[in-house]
Formats: structure tokens, sequence, C-alpha cells
């Protein structure tokens, strides 16, 4: 028994190609881990083994010490993947009232619920409007809204601030801070150091391999760069 | 209540895309009716030889349209059907009347037979009558023998289209994927699809079983409760085989390629042309096809009249396909997650 939230120790491949090579991470509660790489290097398929939409070639993750997949966890995760994935012809409401039913939010909550996470990324006077008519940034902030909005404790999310401008992501990741104090586990792929820096610890993923982890100040220590990005440099990445 | 949640979706999708809405029901009530107006256009002049003929039934006869011409006794019907462009040959033979049709053209077949049946009715009431064809037979009727088998093609070839793609959209624009990364099960998500879209296609089945029957006036003997019943199942099996397909195609235009290879052999199956004539090598596919039943169905109760006693096998099989379908998409999707 361990007290880690999730505990996974994988390898995946697709086909012949290994795309993760024996990757052991622990997460706890109230962190936010952050995964960086370069282009290709595992960080999407890792964070899909993590909340369960794909199974390792080899190994397992473990949640709450039950092995995933597993719809009783996968009520407890908050995912947002690398693309937007909403309906176009709906409004933003509309989405987020199917999303909410689908994860069980009560009836009674949902207005309020939405009302929050649209507030949270700042489109909360675009709600009626049809999401094909949303800009690229626009569109970003609804799929995070739908990640956060029935409360997971678990949030897994795939670039999330991609293509949103830097006083909005200050905003968002205000928000992810004060969720990891409420004990909420957030695990984030970024390519952007400011947010790196602003992690409670980092995963280096390099051709499938976690090749270094630990807090921002132990991978710069480790490498004696004075920055993240050098610290990523040295790494080869 | 996560199916509800994926029927209301579907629903409101729906109505905020009315161009699909439009394809679904404006279009096959457009093909229906110009096909109609093509099959049952104006009479064509017809020319009919009369061999020994009292004067009062070439009388009732020789009508607009109608060429009545008298021909020598001696001569024999048959040839003159074949050399010259007699539409049929009237003779009388002892007291009895014969008729001889060209016959290749139902439409004008039946006409003639009907012009001369309603003459000889008021007049030799008595007059035995014996119909022959040259070609063709008195079984082949035109619009109201295939309509049919259009009405259920239509429904089926745009509710699979429709169905499919909107699955595969899920698939491409990765909203499958966030659907399962929650806890949705993968039988509330196809059941979902099935209702939801189950609903609309009632609506649709409706108006365009409805516009057949009362406005292009399609032959119609039996129930209409029936009629949409089977329109209904056969608008099932074909969203479900549509998802199903869905997970075979990489985009929407793949999904189109599934049309000559899947749509199009149905329609030549369901009754098109007569199974018989069909080659012992194809023929066997027929009762393989979902259409292949509906539209038997459908011919039973539009054409034939005949109830639930004539057609719960066709929908018994049509509501198998739908069943064993939806099984085998909640088995294509463990390929997305195994639980
Ligand atoms: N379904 C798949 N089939 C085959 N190969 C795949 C599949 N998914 C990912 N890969 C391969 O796995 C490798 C890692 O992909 P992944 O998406 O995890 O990278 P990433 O680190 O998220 O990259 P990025 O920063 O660009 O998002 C790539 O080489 C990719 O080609
Ligand atoms: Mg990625």
């Amino acid at each position: 028994m361990t007290t880690n939230l999730i505990e996974a120790h994988v390898s995946k491949r697709f086909g012949k190609k290994t795309v993760l090579k024996d990757v052991a991470i622990s997460l706890n509660k109230g962190e936010i881990f952050g995964l960086l790489g370069p282009s290709g290097s595992g960080k999407t398929t890792l964070v899909k083994l993590l909340c369960g939409i794909d199974e390792p070639s080899e190994g397992e993750v473990t949640v709450l010490n039950q092995k995933m997949p597993d719809l009783a966890l996968i009520k407890r995760i908050g995912y947002m993947a690398q693309a937007d994935a909403l309906y176009h012809e709906l409004t933003a409401k509309e989405n987020l009232a199917f999303f909410a039913s689908i994860n069980g939010v009560k009836r009674t909550k949902r207005k309020e619920r939405i009302q929050h996470v649209m507030k949270l990324v700042d489109l909360e006077d675009d709600l009626n409007k049809r999401v094909e008519a949303f800009s690229g940034g626009m569109k970003r902030r609804l799929s995070l809204a739908i990640a956060l909005l029935h409360e997971p404790e678990i949030l897994v999310l795939d670039e999330p601030t991609v293509g949103i401008d830097p006083a909005l992501r200050n905003k968002i990741w205000e928000t992810f801070e004060t969720l990891r104090e409420s004990g909420v586990l957030i695990v984030v792929t970024t390519h952007v150091m400011d947010e790196a820096e602003r992690c409670s610890r980092l995963g280096m993923v390099r051709d499938g391999q976690l090749i270094a982890s630990g807090t921002p100040d132990e991978l710069k220590q480790e490498t004696g760069a004075s920055t993240i990005e050098h610290a990523f440099l040295s790494y080869g990445g | 209540m996560r199916v509800l949640a994926v029927v209301i979706r579907i629903l409101k999708q729906f109505l905020h895309d009315k161009r699909t809405i439009a394809l679904m029901i404006v279009a096959p009530i457009i093909v229906l009716t110009m096909l109609s107006l093509v099959f049952n256009g104006e009479e064509l002049e017809v020319e009919i030889g009369v061999i020994d003929a009292p004067t009062s039934v070439i009388d009732m006869i020789d009508q607009e349209n109608v060429s009545v011409i008298k021909l020598d006794s001696d001569i024999n019907p048959e040839d003159r059907i074949k050399e010259e462009n007699y539409d049929a040959i009237l003779s009388f033979e002892e007291g009895k009347m014969n008729i001889l049709l060209e016959g290749s053209d139902p439409s004008l077949s039946n006409g003639i037979i009907n012009t001369i049946k309603q003459s000889s009715n008021t007049d030799t009431k008595s007059t035995p009558l014996s119909i022959e064809y040259l070609y063709g037979s008195q079984d082949m009727t035109t619009f109201d023998h295939f309509g049919p088998v259009l009405v259920g093609f239509f429904i089926f070839f745009f509710v699979f289209l429709i169905a499919g793609v909107s699955f595969l959209r899920e698939r491409t624009q990765g909203t499958l994927e966030r659907l399962l990364a929650s806890p949705i099960k993968r039988s509330e998500l196809v059941m979902g699809y099935v209702i939801g879209f189950g609903l609309f296609t009632t609506i649709q089945s409706s108006i365009i079983a409805l516009y057949s029957i009362y406005v292009i006036d399609l032959k119609m003997e039996g129930s209409f409760m029936y009629v949409l019943l089977i329109t209904v199942m056969l608008a099932l099996s074909a969203l479900t085989l549509g998802i199903l397909l869905s997970a075979f195609a990489k985009n929407e235009l793949q999904m189109i390629q599934f049309i000559p290879l899947v749509i199009v052999p149905q329609f030549f199956f369901a009754g098109l042309f007569n199974l018989e004539t069909i080659s012992d090598y194809l023929s066997w596919l027929g009762p393989l096809t979902p259409l292949y039943y509906g539209a038997d169905a459908l011919r039973d109760v539009m054409i034939r009249g005949q109830g639930f006693s004539e057609i719960w096998v066709d929908l018994l099989v049509l509501g198998g396909f739908s069943f064993v379908f939806i099984v085998m998409n909640v088995f294509a999707l463990k390929k997305h997650r195994r639980i």
C-alpha cells in the first residue's frame, strides 16, 4: 500500500515501434507534475495511459491502488486532450451541459459549475455562442473548462494553455495552484518554460524514456543550469 | 441518464444543422417526386388494332390518345405487333374478346386493359375476355411496384450516411476519446445514438411515407402504421450499420465510398429486379441485406394490403440485424477502451 495517488510503470508499443520504454512515475495528491520533452517524445502517450484511455503494452497504471482502466476511477479524473474535443455545431453551454451530465455533475449544481468554470477561462459572455464561431484560443479554454467541470481529484491536461495569451495563462495557472492547494493532483504537459517553473515537480521525457525527474530546483542543480530552459537543453531536449 | 444526455445532444445537433435535416427529409421527397413524374407521366398515344369488332366497342375505345385501326381478319396479330407499332390488337372470335398486348411497358398495358374493360363493361357485359402478352406480363407495374422499394431505399441510404458520418466525426474531432475518458459505458454511447437517431428517423420516415402516399399518390392498400413501423425498423438497421462501418473509415470521403459497396447492391437485391432473374452467383446475397426484408414488407403492406401476420418475419429479421449491429458496435468500441 502506498499513499501515492497514481503509480505507473509502463512500456508502450504501437506495432513494432516502442514509444515508451520502462517509464516509472508516482504522483501524489496536491502536486502539479509537469512533463517536458521534445515533440514526439511520448508525453501524450504517457498521459493517455495515466488516465486510462489507452493501456500499456507492459506494466500497469494504478490509481488509488486500483488497476486502470476502471470506470469508477475514470470518474475521478478530468482529462483535456491535446486536440480540442468539442461539438462544433453546438453552443459552448450545450457542450458543457452535455459533458456535465456524462460526468455525473448533479443537475442542481450544473448551472453553478458551468458559470464557475466559464468565468475561470474568461468565457462567461460566450456561453450561447456556437463553438464553430470560436477562435483557436477560445476553443482551448472551453476544452479546459470542460475538464474542470466535474471537480475531479486528478486533472490530466495535455498542453492546456497553447494559444492562450499570457495574462489569461497566468490566471489559469493561478487556478491550478489553488486547486493544488486543495489537494488536487494535476499532471500537465507543456513546452512553455515559465509554466515548467511553476510545477511542483517535473519529468523530462526523451525518446520514450523518463530521463530525469525532480523539483525545478533539483533539476537545475543537477545540470548546473540557471534556468529550466537550460536544464531542459542540457538533457538533450 | 448518460444515454439521455447523448440523445439530447444528438437532437440538439440536428436542430442546429438545418441543412442535414433538409437533406434527410427534402432530398428523398424530391427524388421520389421526380421518379413518380418520370414513370407516371402523360399517357402516350396508343394504337390499337381491332379485328372483327362491333362498332359499339370501337366507339367506346376510340378516345383521345387512342387511335383505333380496323384490320383484316386474316392477319396474324403477333406478326402485326412485331412488324408495325401496334400497342395492342383486339380481336373477337365466337363472341369471345381477345387482347394481345405488346406488353413491354406495364403502365401502357394497364392503361389499355382498363380502357377496354371499361368499354366492354357498359356494352358487352357478358363477353368473355382473354388477355395475352406478347412481351412482359400482367404482374409488371411500374412506380407502384418499385415505389415501396424506393421509399425504403432512400430512408436507408440517408440514415446510413448521416449516422455513419456523425459517429465518424465523433472519432476524428476527438470527442469520442473525451467520452471514453469519462465514465460512460460503451453500450450507453451506442444506445444513445440508436435512440437519438431513432427519434429523428421516426419523424423523417413518417414525413417521407406520408408524402409518398398522399402527395405522390403511391399505391397504398394497407395500414400507414405498418409502413411507419417497417421504415423505422429499416432505419434502425441502417443507422447501426452506418455507425459500425464508420469504424473502418478515416474520413467523410471514405464513408461515402461505402455507398457503391454497401448501399447500391442492396438496392438491386431489394426486389427492383426479379430475384429469379439475377444470376445464381449473386442472388444468395439478397437475403443477407436489410433492405431485402424492408422492401418486401413495404410491398406486402403498400401493394398487397397485408397486415402484421405477413410482415412480422421481415420485422423480426430487421430487428435481428439491428441487434447484431448494436452488439458489434459495442464490441468495436473496445478498440478504443477495453472497459
Ligand atoms: N496511435 C499511434 N500509432 C502509432 N504511433 C503513434 C501513435 N500515437 C503516437 N505515436 C507515436 O508515438 C510517438 C510519441 O507521440 P506522442 O504523441 O506521445 O508525442 P508528444 O510527446 O505528445 O509530442 P508533442 O509534444 O508533439 O505533442 C510519436 O513518434 C508518434 O509518432
Ligand atoms: Mg502530445
